[in-house]
């Protein structure tokens, strides 16, 4: 089977959920991955089992990123494209999969195996196993789910792909720094740490900020702290807020809400810290310490920096 | 201005999840359903508020059978002024979009307004596919939108940081927290709303691209390890050597 992989760079290199979504196209078939624009070398593609790149023009927007990834999908006759379900994967997937007359898989959370691929439905509540119904299949690879493939010491080679765009629609007026500092995205990142009411007010945000820096974390929230403006709404995790899946995720002062766990749920430890022994957290929690946060925090995060 | 905002019916944020027909079908006993909250809160209320400073009209449109009806309800008390629903049980995302496109392709909408996913199905397929359907820009994740000088100025953060960007002509968006605020309709938009236009269309028959084989429960948590509140180093520990996260 031909597939394709969609690449988003970042100063030249493939991100991670990239890197993810190219290994899972390398473990369904013979994989070509697509580019827009610079690359370094080869963008790292190659140690994730690459061997082709095709590189095409940069700064396109969406219905242009949608027409580069679907012509390389027929001129290398792929039955299969895969890209994240990041921001940009969420923008163009859906419209390759309307070029390729194709059905869509999003948001896959499992490695290939044979024709039906594992999504997360219902926030997280259940699983589903879904096959495809068309002759070709866009399928997005949720970050962080899947695992890094293992490294090899192959490099790709990179030609340029030169196709009809279209012209650009969507015009950039401003761009400025994430949200989140120099810190990774929510929905990619590895390591978060969380705080709820529990905190009493936005002026005790120090304690969670002091103990993210220790462990290297980017920050969230619940509801409510986001709805009141003690913290800014992109901190917002949750059912109605994003979703995260990192390796640890700690939560302070937070109850533990049905719709709060449904967008935390996937995080593979879960950490919880709540000064009332009954909060409903300490059910989904793997570790737990019943304290008052106010005590409990800066000597959480004495014990992260002593690492 | 005129807005045609896509809205789905979602089992309520607390609906304990269960299947039946071994696995293969949602168990939709007792189960309460809802707008989806990204429909109502974010898209919807935004319409709205852009059609009273402006003036316009928004449209609602769903995908569905008839138990569509009172969320459509609910949304038009909320202040939407006709809706419309097209006639069939959607299978997945590329049907849902195929039949909206349809029926938006004889209109001529300034915008049309997704949430940013359905709660149920979480997929964020729907707009980009819809936006491919009316060959228009789709802007996945909107956290703002206005009209500036007759253009639509949004927000939207990416990898890359947080964007400010416009579009000339009409589009697709799909809306993310920050967009607007959930609305409570009063007695009076209740009232309205039970009068107000709900037209249901014919389905054109789009096909759909894939099938749900068969559902599943997460396997429950082991139970939770307590460390005492004198000791966090002992967590730092565990971190480190037991989950191995750190
Ligand atoms: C449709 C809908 C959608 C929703 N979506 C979301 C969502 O996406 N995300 C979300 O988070 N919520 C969501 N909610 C809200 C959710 O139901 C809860 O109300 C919310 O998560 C509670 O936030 P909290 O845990 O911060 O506050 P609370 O429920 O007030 O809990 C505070 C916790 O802090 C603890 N605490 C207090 N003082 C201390 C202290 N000194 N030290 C340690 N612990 C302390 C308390 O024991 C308590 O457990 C949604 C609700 C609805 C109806
Ligand atoms: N059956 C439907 N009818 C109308 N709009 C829908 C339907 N399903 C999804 N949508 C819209 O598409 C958005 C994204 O849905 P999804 O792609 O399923 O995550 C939703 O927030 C709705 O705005």
């Amino acid at each position: 089977m031909n597939c394709i992989a969609f690449i988003q760079t970042k100063g030249g290199q493939a991100t991670k959920a990239s890197l993810e979504a190219a290994g899972f196209a390398v473990g369904i078939g013979q994989t070509v991955a697509v580019v827009s624009g610079e690359l370094n070398g080869d963008g790292g593609l190659g140690a994730v089992g690459i061997t082709r790149v095709l590189q095409g023009a940069g700064d396109l927007d969406d219905s242009q990123l949608g027409r580069l990834v679907s012509a390389a999908a027929d001129q290398e006759g792929a039955t299969v494209v895969v890209c994240a379900q990041d921001h940009l994967g969420k923008a163009i997937a859906g419209r390759v999969a309307v070029r390729l007359g194709a059905g869509l898989i999003a948001g896959v959370t499992v490695a290939p195996e044979g024709e039906s691929y594992t999504r997360n439905v219902f926030s997280g509540k259940a699983s589903a196993q879904i096959t495809g119904s068309t002759d070709r299949l866009v399928i997005t690879t949720t970050p962080n789910a899947i695992g890094m493939p293992a490294a090899s010491d192959g490099t790709a080679s990179v030609e340029a792909f030169n196709t009809d765009l279209g012209e650009r629609k969507v015009n950039i007026l401003e761009a400025a720094a994430p949200s989140t500092g120099g810190r990774a995205p929510l929905p990619e990142a590895e390591l978060v740490v969380s705080a709820g009411r529990g905190m009493k007010g936005p002026e005790n945000w120090g304690l969670i900020e002091d103990l993210a820096d220790a462990v290297g974390a980017t920050t969230a929230c619940s509801r409510p702290v986001s709805d009141i403006g003690w913290r800014p709404h992109h901190e917002h995790v949750g059912q109605t807020g994003i979703a995260i899946r990192p390796n640890l995720y700690i939560a302070i002062g937070i109850s533990g809400a049905i719709q709060h766990l449904a967008g935390v749920n996937g995080s593979k430890v879960i950490v919880v810290i709540n000064k009332d022994p009954e909060a409903p957290f300490f059910k989904a929690a793997d570790y737990g310490i019943v304290g008052d946060a106010f005590d409990v925090v800066p000597k959480l995060t004495e014990a992260f920096k002593a690492l | 201005m005129e807005f045609l905002v896509c809205i789905s019916k979602a089992p309520d944020t607390t609906t304990r999840i269960a299947f039946t027909d071994g696995d293969t079908r949602f168990n939709e006993e007792g189960v309460q359903f809802i707008v989806n909250p990204y429909d109502e809160w974010y898209a919807l209320v935004r319409a709205l508020e852009i059609v009273e400073a402006q003036g316009g009209k928004v449209v609602i449109a769903a995908v569905g059978g008839a138990d569509c009806d009172p969320i459509l309800r609910k949304a038009l008390a909320i202040g939407a002024h006709e809706a419309v629903r097209i006639d069939v049980q959607p299978q997945d995302a590329t049907q849902v979009a195929a039949e909206i496109a349809a029926y938006a392709k004889g209109q001529t909408f300034d915008a049309i307004l997704c949430g940013k996913e359905t709660i149920d199905h979480n997929s964020s397929a729907v707009p980009a596919m819809l936006a491919e359907h009316l060959d228009v820009p789709c802007i996945a994740l909107a956290t703002s939108l206005d009209y500036v000088d007759g253009k639509a100025v949004m927000t939207r953060e990416t990898a890359n940081g947080i964007e400010k960007i416009s579009v000339h002509g009409p589009l697709v968006l799909s809306a993310a927290k920050g967009m607007a605020e959930q609305r409570i309709p009063n007695m009076r938009g209740i009232m309205a709303a039970r009068t107000k236009p709900l037209q249901v269309l014919a389905a054109q028959g789009a096909a759909p691209g894939t099938s749900i084989q068969r559902f599943a429960l997460p396997a429950e948590k082991a139970g939770v390890k307590l460390v005492d509140a004198e000791n966090p180093a002992e967590l730092v520990r565990l971190l480190r050597e037991e989950a191995k996260v750190i």
